[in-house]
Formats: C-alpha cells, structure tokens, sequence
C-alpha cells in the first residue's frame, strides 16, 4: 500500500511529464519548446528520485537539465532570431505524424499490457525489498573489474567525451 | 492503490510517442534534436523503471542510463556544433535547406 503522498506525488509528476512532453513538439516556438523540454526531463528526475535512485536523479538534474538545456538555448540564440515562429505543419506530413505516433502508442500500449513479464509487486514492496544504494555500491560499479563492475566501459565513455570534446572544437572552429 | 510498474511505464511510453511525432514534423534541426532526446530520456527511464520492479536487488539499470546519460550529452554537444556550423554555411536551420550545402 502506497502513502498517499507518493500517489499525489505520482499524479503530478506524470501529468506535468506527459504536458511538457506533448507541448514540447507542438510548440511553435522553439525556445518554448526547449523549457518544456527542461520540465519533461525535471519531470524525469522527479521519477528517478521517486524510485529510489537518488544518484541517479542528481546527475539527470545536473548533466541534462543543467548541461544540455544550456546548450540548447545557447544554440537557439545563436541560430534564431527572437519571435521566430515555425513555419505551418503540412497537412500531410502531420498526418504522417500524426499516424505513426498513434499506431506506435497503440502498439506498445497492447504489449505492455499483455506483456507476462509484469508482475504484480507495487513500488514500496520493490523499494523496500531491496537495500538502498550507496554513494560507496556505484563507486565500486564503476572501478572494479569483477562481475557487475564496470570499469572498462567507465574508461571508454571518458575516450568517447575527449573524442567529443576534440571533434566539437574541429567542426566549430572557424577557418 | 498501488503504483506497479505499469503506472510507470505509461507516462513514459506517451513521452516516447511525442518524440516519434516531433521527430517527423519538426523541420527546424533544433527541434528534432529536442524530439530526439525525448526520446532517448523515456528510454533511460524504462531501464531505471525495469531495474526497480523486476529486479530490485540489482543496479544495473541504473548503470545503464548514467552511461545513456553521458552519451548523450556527448552526442548533444556534437549535435549542436554541426547546426551551428550548418547555419554558418547556409544560414539556415531548417532540414528542407540543407541541400544548398551541396552547391
């Protein structure tokens, strides 16, 4: 039996998720659409809180919606100009939109619901059925070579950010 | 009322949704990267959401996303210096201009 705050909790949450989503690629401004793309992922990290993974929501806070949000306002600034509006929708390709998206929720809506996997185990019985996790158990993930360590990928995403870092510079230098 | 998986999973299926929708109407390269990571971020959640009900006493989904998490914003950043770089070029965002890049 869930406490009643985390139901209100849930409630609000999913409800300003599933808005910012949806106003997020309708809107027809863009910066618009980049601040409800900040609430869906706040939104997010409400969820993963909510979880249990209290890590896991700090660094959504601070690499997406602190990192990558000012990345694009940054790159809208520089590319728009102010009050710019998106030109129409089409009407064809709206309804090519407008099709797929239904019949994708449809979809996986029916194989989530008929899915067997899914058992009946409500949120405090998963919560409570496990430990939590330390700052000490994800250190350990991510330095050590057993099983369930993983130190090899932790080494390959740092070659993946310098690699980044070095092909951002060469695409954005100018000549 | 209990909250099972199922009230987890479905906010974020209608999230991955818009995004599918986003990703085919935008025109503007910004905004389909912002679809884009809508996308990915109801994917990141799906393996949190998985890993807390189905197997609570691991985290490896929880492993997982923080890798998504920082694979995407590596491939944001890189994203973004393209389109900077493609409006230098053609002064443009839109994705039906890009063809003057040939010329």
């Amino acid at each position: 039996m869930e406490s009643v705050g985390n139901i209100i909790l849930y409630f609000i949450v999913a409800i300003a998720m599933v808005a910012s989503a949806f106003m997020a690629v309708t809107s027809t401004k863009i910066l618009r659409a980049a601040t409800y793309l900040l609430f869906a992922l706040i939104s997010t990290a409400v969820f993963y809180f909510q979880l249990g993974y209290q890590f896991l929501g700090a660094v959504q806070i601070a690499v997406y919606a602190g990192g990558i949000m000012v990345l694009f306002v940054f790159s809208i600034l520089l590319t728009h100009k102010p009050n710019e509006k998106a030109a129409p929708l089409s009407q064809h390709r709206r309804r090519t939109g407008i099709l797929c998206s239904v019949l994708g929720a449809v979809l996986l809506l029916f194989a989530l619901f008929e899915m067997p996997l899914i058992n009946g185990i409500s949120l405090s019985e998963a919560i409570g059925g496990s430990a939590m996790i330390t700052m000490t158990d994800i250190g350990h993930a991510f330095t050590g070579t057993e099983r369930y360590q993983y130190l090899l990928p932790f080494e390959a995403v740092s070659v993946l950010l310098l690699a980044c870092i070095i092909g951002g510079v060469t695409i954005a230098r100018k000549e | 009322m209990d909250l099972s998986i199922l009230w987890y999973l479905v906010p974020s299926v209608i999230m991955f949704v818009c995004g599918v929708y986003g990703f085919i109407t935008r025109k503007n390269m910004v905004a389909i990267l912002i679809s884009l990571e809508l996308m990915l971020n109801s994917a990141d959640l799906n393996f949190v959401i998985f890993n807390r009900f189905l197997f609570p006493g691991s985290m490896e989904g929880m492993v997982f996303t923080l890798f998504a998490i920082a694979i995407a914003a590596a491939e944001t950043a890189l994203a973004i210096a393209i389109i900077i770089n493609i409006y230098r070029s053609i002064g443009s965002t839109e994705v039906t201009e890009t063809n003057k890049l040939k010329h």
